[in-house]
């Protein structure tokens, strides 16, 4: 042995330095295949994928943005966001984050790691952190490859928005880059509940699975017609909420009330879950989680968090407390500026007179299903007509597109005639066909108007 | 109790105690695991702590590595006072439950990560290694390691902070004889070199081989503590395996001994082999019985415990309503 030739030891009790056990956490944490391979995954899948797309014929018209894949590359990234944030980072989010104290449950080693570091507060910190360093690698990698992709694929061109805007290459890019960082705040929130359910479990295997369903049932639950009061304070509205970055104007509102919510749960399910840790006795060998302890300590004050949150959206926005947010008025200016805009896109590409939006003077006029129907809610049976002056001529034009309207206010306007107008996908241009624009497109209604009393 | 050396306190010795511990208990809620225990363990000692499951080795080993706060008592350790949890001195290394290693890393980064941990350098890592004789699997993962390599592993982690106090919880545990011979030439080196080492373990051999001091406890209380050689001398009547050329000669001959008999069971080791008697008797009248027996021109080929000394106490002192470890305690 060699003791005679080293340092002597330390003396005293010495805890090692946050950073230290950072960097200790996240090595055990890369060290893990399965997570090596969903950053792998996550850094190279998208760009392949978005490429693919992007030189096929049939395009994910499904999903937001996905029918302007072959015109720009500033779509792909988005497709990604969207599908991303749908299934891929809530699931993963709460995967790594609820598997990170778990692991230590199921390897038996939190009796070596409280004796290395003697700090339970130290150890939280570094694992959150090292967790939470994962995720935003996740996020990154998602949206550099998406956005390697489709600009290797489609080009640095204009992205045409949501309200039928023409969106400047440098100033699209800002917009997606800011798109991808607004979610990284109910990326936090689904991280908070996977540490929440790591921690309340054990090595259980229902700390792993519960964030995890979790986060799909929140998915879930945004695709039903839910009041908007209580849509937005659910942790994976901000998931959705970045579509209003692509109006004009922007629907900021919404998108800072999610990504508020995210953040004040994410803060209470890790209070929550340090509150738990820090009263562990780790010298209990029958330590198995709290058990049934778990609705007293985690569901309930988290319950509590979200009642309080519905009652200060619903006390400080205009939408009623039973209300879906979605309107006959809100679809009309929605889809006449979106009509307008692209009317004008089409004209350009058909090679048209230049036309201005006093010129067009576009109005519609949105129906839902019968009659007797209230014009409000989600649904597929919304019928929009709209004039517009047609240029050079003294007539009236008219259109009548078939709406399908989602709960989260995200809306697809199919074209219904005339065929002049929107009739066909593609439109004959002098650089060759190009998808109408006209035919159908995206577009989306601000479900929340604050107006703070 | 028997056998706890002259109070340090009293001699005014305790500063240079690796652990002194006084009544020391701890319950988990209605459970009582440790209850009044006393522990004196000197600088460059091997420490045997022995008893049967549930008798709190566990909780002990818990309570000087720091993992628990006792409920009562007073507990110093490296001349420091430990009054709460994960405040014992930096010098303090070891494992309970197995030690704590992650199977997706190679050994080598297991204890670099370990040593960086630290704030130190990787540079003992290769050394800890050799210690314990696995340099070269150094670089595979450890989920593919034996529990035995585990074991050995665990020891080069704690030997990495060069402690003044090693804290193992049945080190020996599925190591082959080469495994051992490593882990004992470790441990008595780190004596030598100053270093307190405790082990809990059930391999009566083992502690045999290494340790100067065992303390034993049962639920909970010390019922001995002090050198194997006076708890071996205090014990009462070992039974014995003696060997002769003549038994029937032989029995006639421990007939007239004094303080010692035959047993007549139908004992398995009698069964089959008519040269063996099974005799009990204490330690100083052996040296009668083979005296009388050369006398009477009988041969003495083996003469030898049925059960290790250790284990007979052990057996002894940790039996259900064993009124020895009653009154001890």
């Amino acid at each position: 042995m060699t003791t005679a030739t080293v340092a002597l030891p330390r003396t005293g009790t010495w805890r090692p330095s946050t950073w230290r056990n950072y960097r200790f956490e996240l090595i055990k944490l890369l060290a893990q295949w399965p997570v090596r391979l969903a950053l792998l995954a996550c850094w190279i899948a998208p760009a392949l994928l978005v490429a693919a797309i992007s030189q096929s014929n049939s395009l994910p018209s499904d999903t937001v943005f996905g029918r302007w894949m072959t015109q720009t590359g500033w779509a792909g990234p988005l497709v990604v966001l969207a599908f991303s944030c749908s299934w891929v980072l809530p699931v993963l989010t709460s995967l790594i984050a609820g598997d990170v104290f778990a692991s230590e449950d199921r390897l038996g080693t939190w009796r070596h790691l409280l004796v290395a570091v003697r700090s339970p507060r130290r150890i939280f910190v570094a694992k959150a952190l090292a967790s939470l360093t994962i995720m935003v690698l996740i996020a990154a990698g998602l949206t550099t490859s998406g956005i390697v992709g489709g600009l290797a694929a489609a080009g640095n061109r204009p992205l045409v928005g949501l309200t039928g805007q023409s969106l400047a290459p440098g100033h699209a890019a800002g917009v997606v880059l800011l798109a991808w960082a607004s979610v990284l705040a109910p990326t936090l929130a689904f991280a908070g509940a996977g540490l929440l359910g790591s921690v309340a479990f054990g090595r259980s295997p229902l700390g792993l699975v519960l964030p995890a369903l979790l986060a799909l049932l929140m998915q879930i639950v945004q695709v039903l017609p839910l009041p908007v009061v209580v849509r937005v304070a659910l942790p994976g509205y901000a998931y959705i909420a970045w579509y209003g970055l692509f109006t004009e104007p922007a629907h900021t509102g919404p998108l800072i009330v999610g990504v508020v919510v995210s953040l004040v749960l994410a803060v209470v399910a890790a209070a929550l879950a340090y509150r738990l840790f820090m009263r562990r006795d780790f010298t209990d060998l029958a330590y198995d989680g709290v058990g049934r302890r778990v609705l007293v300590r985690a569901v309930l004050p988290l319950t509590a968090v979200f009642a309080v949150m519905v009652a200060v959206i619903a006390g400080s926005t205009s939408v009623s407390g039973s209300g879906t947010g979605i309107d006959g008025p809100k679809l009309d200016r929605s889809l006449q500026t979106a009509f307008a805009n692209l009317y004008r896109m089409q004209t350009a590409e058909l090679n048209r007179p230049a036309v201005t939006d006093a010129h067009i003077h576009a109005s519609a006029a949105c129906n839902k299903g019968s009659p007797f129907e209230p014009d409000s809610g989600p649904g597929n049976d919304w019928r929009c007509v709209i004039t517009w002056r047609l240029p050079g001529v003294t007539a009236i034009g008219q259109v009548i597109y078939q709406l399908d309207v989602d709960p989260d206010g995200r809306y697809v306007a199919d074209g219904d005639g005339p065929l002049s107008v929107n009739g066909y996908f593609p439109v004959h241009t002098s650089v060759g066909n190009v998808p109408n624009p006209l035919w159908q497109f995206d577009g989306s209604v601000d479900l929340l108007t604050l107006s703070v009393k | 109790m028997v056998g706890m050396p002259r109070s340090p306190s009293e001699s005014g010795v305790h500063k240079a105690l690796a652990v002194r511990a006084r009544g020391i208990s701890k319950s988990f809620g209605e459970v009582v695991a440790l209850d009044g225990v006393d522990l004196d363990i000197p600088p460059g000692q091997v420490h045997g702590l022995v008893g049967p499951n549930g008798a709190g080795k566990t909780t002990l080993l818990g309570l000087l590595l720091g993992l628990a706060e006792a409920d009562g008592g007073d507990l110093e350790i490296l001349g420091s006072p430990v009054r709460r949890k994960l405040a014992v001195p930096s010098g303090v290394a070891g494992f309970v439950d197995g030690p704590g290693l992650y199977p997706a890393l190679t050994a080598w980064q297991n204890l670099a990560t370990l040593a960086r941990l630290r704030g130190e350098g990787s540079d003992g890592v290769s050394d800890a290694l050799e210690q314990v004789g696995l340099t070269d699997v150094a670089g595979d993962r450890v989920r593919g390691f034996s529990l035995g390599m585990r074991q050995r592993l665990g020891l080069a982690a704690a030997l990495l902070s060069r402690p003044r106090l090693l804290l193992l919880d049945e080190p020996a545990n599925g190591l082959d004889p080469v495994g051992t011979r490593h882990v004992h030439r470790v441990l008595s080196r780190l004596a030598a070199d100053g270093t307190a080492v405790v082990l809990s373990s059930h391999r009566m051999d083992e502690l045999a081989a290494l340790c100067s001091e065992v303390t034993i406890l049962a639920t909970g209380r010390v019922v001995f503590s002090g050198s194997l050689r006076k708890l071996v001398r205090d014990l009462y009547d070992l039974d014995y395996r003696l060997r002769v050329s003549d038994p029937a000669a032989a029995r006639r001959v421990v007939a007239e001994t004094p303080g010692l008999h035959v047993l007549d069971d139908d004992d398995l080791l009698q069964r089959h082999d008519a040269e063996v008697l099974l005799v009990r008797a204490a330690v100083p009248v052996l040296d009668d019985l083979v005296a009388r027996l050369i006398g009477a021109g009988v041969g003495v080929r083996e003469l030898a415990p049925v059960v290790a000394p250790l284990e007979a106490a052990f057996l002894s002192l940790t039996a259900p309503g064993s009124a020895r470890g009653e009154e001890d305690a």
